[in-house]
């Protein structure tokens, strides 16, 4: 009778996996994440031995993330959201998954450009996407704007990732706020003339290419080329030295930046806890955390960064309400397309 | 028509699983009929015709790919005696243990323009950027070849059970009329093994329509990037199912091509005679040409990424590997066999009731629920989550108003989801490998059976799993290797604090962090190798049980 058998262990399986898999913790809160286990978990655990509360996480990616919140609806076991970049706060916002959130700790600590202006979202973490050049090939001098990297000049020149990307969408989307759609289209065009390759891998490739000389500037988010400063990998270390960082439209807007950031959510069974958590990760440690671990800019004002970030000096950031990336995301998509940017 | 009518329990228990495997697919291809707006009309002036290029490139470069690679080796080693061939016997398998993405990556590593190779080679000549020619692995061809790599032993698996299977006297008979090793090849046992290479590459061309990790990292447009770009950039999930109705297509033609294949040769083997397969004896040149064929498409396939992912491991172990790390192995292994497990029943359950009743619902059924293997993951687990919770929520209103209860999420968010979402997925490569180890066994065995007046059942149990013995532990295995080597569907349906190896070896590379990612994707190709191995074993044993048990039962007739 051995299909019996087979039957039987199926069905304690299924049993086995059905059971619930949360133990009833007096105190705990329920994360989704779009920040990868390694880049939140420590802080989590220092969250936990200080108030005691556990915190319970599943990460993914941020779409899939709020997709599976939409479907939970009222049920869903998720307390607080956190994403990598302000657009899908502001879509979680617009579908109706999060909530308002009152905190005098927050608003206090938070500078306003960087939660949304009705409390819906805050912003924990900076990360700035300035450019990047190839030390000794070009004079910083030479430098100035986004927009200047559509000149003819720049001819196969310039390196950047894919327009699938959201920080290229992100950074797009802040350029219609800035400039228009139109201009901007003309814009992107320019640029992809001026591509040394066709969009290929991440914002590492982007930089290592401009290291080994296959072009003379990236564009990518600082913590990638911090990432590679203090990685394992000596041929990564030796690529970092090799790389300047500009901070473009210093007399005017200022460089984009988006943040990574925090919901609650509208079914949160443990508000308060939940809120407990965003105010944790807005405190000194954990601000600081964010500079040394991951080469993020804390979003508290006064908190030194790290060694490495100071290094590549201050720098004004775009003011622009972070909702407005999210706004113009599809716009930006679209235009990227037209522009034949891949 | 009328005696059809009633269908049987056995009839509507097949009919009913087939459906609701199907249901992610469905789900899916129901937004088709959701208003798109212009979205459609800006993909069909700007991108459609570069997805639409891109993936049937990409397709007729891997069929060509693994049919090559696949087909000879399978022959080979089955056929011919040269210098390692007991070794590449099974270690061509192990190419399957390793992840499509995580092939992509490494080679990307290592030849990249700054990677160590071009380095080394810019060192070398005192060449600069732009003074010499490379090719670039990231580009539509890298992706052919990266896939192919990694995809090839689907036909070399399946053929080389075909070759095996093969009676000597069909060969011997060849040989006697004079025929040599190359005609013997292509106009005996070629177009007898077509039905099960023709499985084997529909396997890997699905395999390669779902791919999203490495045409993503190479930054080609085909139909699943668009997919996932267009659903989640544009917020449009209408015409990103448009879009995934469009894959269907191609998804279709292959079903329709692999059973069309079937069709046209449905060969059984009516000898019972096996003897010891005499090979072919390959002496100097040949010999040694056969070595260095088997050996590089080993080595490129699986020793140099593996060697590369050894070699990141090393100076990372210290900090990565831990308790936790433990607790992810034996999530990923833990999965891996309940699912395999799970879908063999199940594919057993399809493939004989199609052989039973081979009426049009039951095959158009099951049909549908084999497409879900060339569907991205992601969009399978959407396809899941979306009535999973529409389940969930429905029931718990119910018993909010009725009982004043809320019974909450019962199966969203619990591994019941992910399990499920992997049976839709790896189906059909379980009920593939049934179906066509299924097919080589003679119908006449099925009237055997009958005349003792078994029930369909008891059949089942008596004739024809007893034969299949090696066909059910294939199943098993691919399965078990594919769901340990799956991402999209487990990252989104997971539960809390549930982590698997594919989940981290993911997390860290797509945070472009190569060398902290290579232990966990290490071991999810370490803890392959073993089924792999036993999978080879099994296919060489086949042959004998086959043989056996046709001995046997021809003493029983």
């Amino acid at each position: 009778m051995r299909p019996l058998r087979l039957l039987g262990f199926v069905g304690l399986s299924l049993s086995l996996l059905t059971a619930p898999a949360l133990s009833q913790a007096a105190e705990e809160v329920n994360l989704y994440s779009a920040r990868i286990e390694a880049l939140i978990k420590p802080m989590l655990d220092r969250f936990t031995e200080e108030t005691g509360i556990k915190v319970n996480l599943v990460t993914g990616n941020a779409d899939e993330l709020l997709s599976r919140l939409e479907n939970e609806g009222r049920n869903s076991p998720a307390d607080l959201l956190l994403t990598t970049d302000a657009g899908r706060l502001h879509r979680a916002k617009e579908a109706n998954l999060v909530q308002v959130v009152e905190s005098d700790v927050l608003n206090h600590r938070i500078p306003s450009a960087y939660r949304d202006p009705q409390g819906y979202w805050f912003g924990l973490s900076l990360r700035a996407r300035p450019i990047m050049y190839a030390k000794g090939e070009v004079d910083p001098a030479e430098l100035s704007t986004y927009e200047d990297l559509a000149d003819p000049r720049w001819h196969q020149q310039i390196c950047i990732r894919s327009s699938s990307n959201i920080y290229n969408q992100s950074l797009v989307a802040s350029m219609i706020a800035a400039n228009g759609i139109e201009a901007t289209e003309q814009w992107a065009k320019g640029l992809v003339n001026n591509l040394a390759r066709p969009p290929r891998g991440g914002d590492r490739d982007q930089i290592k290419a401009a290291a080994a000389g296959q072009c003379k500037l990236a564009v990518a988010n600082t913590y990638y080329l911090a990432g590679m400063a203090n990685s394992d990998d000596p041929s990564e270390r030796e690529a970092a030295t090799k790389i300047g960082v500009f901070w473009p439209n210093q007399d005017g807007r200022g460089t984009h930046v988006n943040v990574s950031g925090a919901a609650v959510t509208k079914a949160a069974k443990n508000r308060d806890n939940a809120i407990k958590l965003m105010e944790f990760l807005t405190s000194d440690e954990a601000q600081h955390w964010y500079a040394e671990v991951n080469g993020e800019y804390p979003v508290v004002e006064g908190i030194a960064s790290s060694a490495l970030l100071q290094q590549w000096g201050e720098f004004k950031a775009d003011p622009l309400n972070m909702s407005v990336l999210g706004e113009n995301n599809t716009e930006a998509l679209k235009l990227m397309d037209r522009a034949g940017w891949q | 028509m009328s005696r059809l009518l009633p269908l049987s329990a056995f009839q509507s228990l097949v009919l009913l699983t087939a459906l609701l495997l199907a249901m992610p697919v469905v789900v899916v291809l129901g937004f088709v009929f959701v208003p798109s707006g212009d979205v459609w009309a800006h993909l069909a002036s700007t991108v459609l015709s570069d997805y639409i290029g891109n993936s049937l490139w990409l397709m007729l470069g891997v069929a060509i790919g693994t049919l090559l690679l696949g087909v000879s080796t399978a022959w080979l080693t089955t056929m011919c005696r040269y210098p390692g061939r007991g070794i590449f016997e099974w270690a061509l398998l192990l190419p399957m243990a390793m992840p499509a993405y995580i092939i992509a990556y490494t080679y990307t590593g290592m030849l990249d323009f700054a990677g160590p190779v071009q380095t080394l080679l810019r060192d070398l000549t005192g060449w600069g950027f732009g003074d010499y020619w490379f090719p670039q692995i990231r580009s539509l061809n890298g992706a052919v070849i990266m896939l192919t790599l990694v995809l090839y032993p689907y036909v070399y698996l399946l053929s080389r059970a075909a070759f095996l299977n093969q009676s000597v006297c069909v060969l011997d008979v060849s040989r006697t009329l004079g025929n040599g090793p190359w005609r013997t090849f292509f106009s005996v046992a070629l177009p007898l093994a077509r039905p099960a290479i023709i499985a084997g590459l529909s396997l890997a061309l699905m395999e390669t329509l779902a791919d999203y990790g490495t045409v993503q990292y190479f930054g080609v447009s085909t139909f699943t990037t668009g997919i996932f770009r267009t659903w989640f950039g544009m917020g449009s999930a209408a015409a990103a199912a448009q879009l995934a109705a469009g894959l269907m297509v191609f998804i279709l033609a292959l079903v329709i091509l692999e059973r069309y294949s079937r069709k046209q040769a449905r060969y059984h083997h009516t000898s019972r005679r096996h003897q010891d397969l005499r090979r072919f004896q390959l002496t100097g040149s040949k010999a040694w040409l056969a070595f260095a064929f088997s050996f590089a498409v080993l080595f490129f396939g699986f020793l140099l990424p593996a060697g590369q992912l050894f070699s990141w491991t090393i100076h990372v172990a210290g900090d990565v590997i831990d308790a936790r790390f433990v607790q992810m192995l034996l999530n990923s292994l833990q999965l891996a066999t309940l699912a395999a497990v799970l879908a063999l029943v199940l594919a057993l359950l399809m493939a004989y009731g199609q052989r039973l009743y081979p009426g049009k619902a039951i095959r158009f059924a099951v049909r549908l629920a084999s497409m879900g293997y060339a569907v991205p993951g992601a969009v399978i687990a959407v396809g899941v989550m979306i009535p999973f919770a529409w389940f969930d929520n429905t029931l718990d209103s119910w018993t909010r108003e009725t009982f004043d209860y809320s019974t909450g999420l019962l199966l969203s968010g619990t591994l019941v989801a992910v399990l499920f979402a992997y049976l839709c997925r790896f189906l059909a490569v379980a009920l593939q490998t049934v179906d066509s180890g299924l097919g080589r066994i003679t119908p006449s065995m099925d009237e055997a059976g009958r005349s003792f007046g078994y029930q369909p059942l008891t059949m089942l149990r008596k004739v024809h799993i007893p034969m299949l013995q090696g066909s059910l532990l294939t199943a098993i295995l691919l399965v078990f290797v594919d769901v340990l080597k799956e991402l999209p569907a487990t990252l989104i349906l997971r539960p809390f604090n549930f982590n698997t190896l594919a989940v981290r070896a993911y997390e860290l590379a797509s945070d472009e962090r190569l060398a902290e990612a290579a232990p966990a994707a290490l071991a999810i190709v370490v803890a392959g190798i073993v089924p792999v191995i036993l999978l080879s074993r099994t296919i060489t044993r086949s042959r004998q049980t086959a043989s056996h048990l046709n001995d046997a039962s021809a003493q029983e007739n």
